[in-house]
């Protein structure tokens, strides 16, 4: 019925008549434009701070180190031996043989306790293997044998395992990987009652300009289109902001990162939010805000239907 | 082109505004609809733009009955009926031009041929440079043929227009009568709801007269005009 040039300057001419009016009433619009983008910008700082918290700790993360205790008083040959047989097994990468002697050194020199320690006759300390597994040998289950048989010897006193922090941390992890995403959710649902709410007023305001304008055979989704390029553009607005209050919040926050980051010995960098994340939020907030304009559009406008 | 058989019309409030109106009329006539204030004409009117379904009766516009036509159907139902209403309905916050150009803008008509026309329906009506004020900035009278530029613009196949001289002085009235029998003169199908008689008797057309929501009669009174078919 209409052509496709047409059809295209429809389009064209309901978004600039959305722009138009946004613009026309800027106290308004920032007001709308600013609750979307504090809604938008949680979950998105939300998930830097996962992403962040993820890329900090992935290397010791992911290598999950055994350490083993001898009890006081084992021949350092006989933990050279133990050392050897353990390297054997298939499941392990390296075994690294931490001396007694060298442990009490070390800890002489970092600790600042020298003196005290010498007024002990007996090195308190115990012979140590460090034995990290095999890249592909650490799922729980290996771990957990390789520890078993570890502990099998009878001169160990102790088998640690640093993977229980890990768990712990991964944990930790996931608990806020959901909680993102329930946060998501819910504040999504938040800025489509927001668009959605400020649509239907809009709606109620015009209702004499809709009501003529079916009047003289507009159909309802002419009518409709406006809003809901209102509605995209808040969304995007919206989600602009979001973006910005997010890139504020990092520009401030890295320099503090990297600081605690090098008094852990850490070069560790803050990631900021990604680009495809910053894609993914501004085309999810224009399609909120168009969907929260479609709800409302929908309930509204079949309710005013022109009276002479 | 316009056919009503047997209509009533009851609203909400059980008023029951018209109680079995039948007439017919022909494919490019012109008829008047006249009676006192509160026979029903404003509702025959609405019958016929579907701003309003019959309670009975059958209500017929350019072979469409309107009593079971679907929603979706209905803008372009209106869009073949151009409707000057009594209290004009302009949008007061849009200057005269959107207002007219509005019918054109709903039906998709490019862009470039909007100004002409705009221009053409203005003309008509004795408006033309009164495209950039507000509604509010003219007289009455103004306003009520801002409201008729814009129900003909679209070039409809039917025509109605409740009470359009109602604030003019007679000179304007008579010239605005003569913008809707030039219409009809070119095969618009033209009713005119008014209170004027000494207009009804000079342009000597076909009258329909109701009384108490019923027809009381059917003065023709027609002396015969170019391009006027018989009922
Ligand atoms: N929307 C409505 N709801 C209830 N009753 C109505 C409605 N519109 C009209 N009526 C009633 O229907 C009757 C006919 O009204 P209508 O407006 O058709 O008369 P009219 O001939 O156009 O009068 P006028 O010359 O004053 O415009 C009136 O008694 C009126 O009270
Ligand atoms: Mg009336």
């Amino acid at each position: 019925m209409i052509g496709p040039v047409t059809w295209f300057t429809r389009h064209v001419q309901a978004a600039l008549g959305a722009t138009g009016r946004l613009a026309r009433a800027p106290l308004a619009t920032l007001f709308t434009v600013g609750v979307i983008g504090l809604a938008l910008a949680m979950p998105l700082g939300l998930k830097l701070f996962v992403d962040n918290a993820r890329a900090a700790t992935g290397d010791f993360a992911n290598a999950v180190d055994l350490s083993v205790y001898f009890k006081i008083g084992t021949p350092l040959e006989k933990v050279q031996q133990l050392a050897e047989r353990a390297r054997a097994r298939s499941a392990v990468a390296t075994v690294t043989v931490i001396p007694a002697d060298a442990a009490l050194a070390e800890f002489r020199q970092y600790s600042g306790f020298g003196a005290a320690l010498d007024a002990i006759a007996d090195n308190p300390l115990p012979h140590v293997l460090g034995v990290r597994p095999q890249a592909g040998a650490d799922t729980p289950a290996e771990l957990a044998k390789l520890r078993e048989y570890l502990a099998s010897w009878p001169e160990v006193e102790l088998v640690q395992m640093d993977i229980e922090w890990v768990n712990r941390f991964n944990a930790i992890l996931d608990v806020l990987r959901r909680a993102l995403l329930i946060a998501a959710l819910v504040l999504a649902v938040g800025v489509l009652a927001v668009v959605g709410n400020t649509i239907r007023l809009e709606i109620q305001n015009r209702r004499a300009e809709i009501e003529v304008t079916k009047l003289v055979g507009g159909t309802n989704a002419f009518v409709r289109r406006p809003f809901l390029y209102t509605g995209a553009l808040y969304g995007l607005l919206g989600a602009l902001l979001a973006a910005a209050i997010v890139f504020a919040a990092t520009s401030v926050i890295a320099p503090a990162v990297a600081d605690l980051a090098a008094a852990y010995g850490s070069r560790f960098e803050m990631l900021g939010a990604s680009r495809i994340d910053t894609l993914r939020l501004i085309g999810g907030g224009a399609a909120l805000g168009w969907l929260g304009a479609w709800m409302a559009a929908a309930r509204q406008l079949v309710r005013i239907e022109p009276r002479a | 082109m316009i056919r009503f058989e047997r209509v009533a019309k009851r609203y909400p409030n059980g008023r029951e505004a018209i109680a079995g109106v039948s007439f017919d009329v022909a494919r490019g006539e012109m008829v008047f609809l006249t009676g006192r204030s509160g026979a029903g004409k404003s509702t025959v009117l609405k019958l016929i733009a579907l701003l309003e379904r019959p309670t009975r009766g059958v209500v017929t516009v350019n072979g469409q009955s309107t009593g079971p036509l679907p929603a979706r159907k209905i803008p372009a139902f209106r869009r073949q009926i151009g409707v000057v209403f009594q209290d004009h309905k302009l949008l007061v916050d849009r200057p005269v031009f959107d207002n007219v150009a509005l019918p054109l803008v709903v039906a998709g008509t490019p862009l470039r041929e909007l100004d002409k026309r705009v221009r053409a329906a203005l003309d008509q009506v004795g408006l033309l440079g009164k495209e950039r004020l507000l509604p509010l900035e003219l007289s009455i009278g103004e306003q009520q043929r801002v409201g008729i530029a814009r129900a003909v613009i679209s070039r409809p196949a039917v025509l109605i227009a409740d009470e359009p001289t109602g604030n003019l002085d007679p000179e304007l009235a008579l010239e605005v009568m003569n913008v809707f029998r030039r219409f009809q003169e070119v095969g618009t199908t033209v009713m005119v709801a008014t209170h004027d008689m000494h207009l009804v008797r000079e342009f000597g057309k076909r009258e329909i007269v109701l009384e108490g929501g019923h027809v009381r009669g059917v003065e023709d009174v027609r002396v015969p005009t170019v391009g006027a078919a018989a009922p």
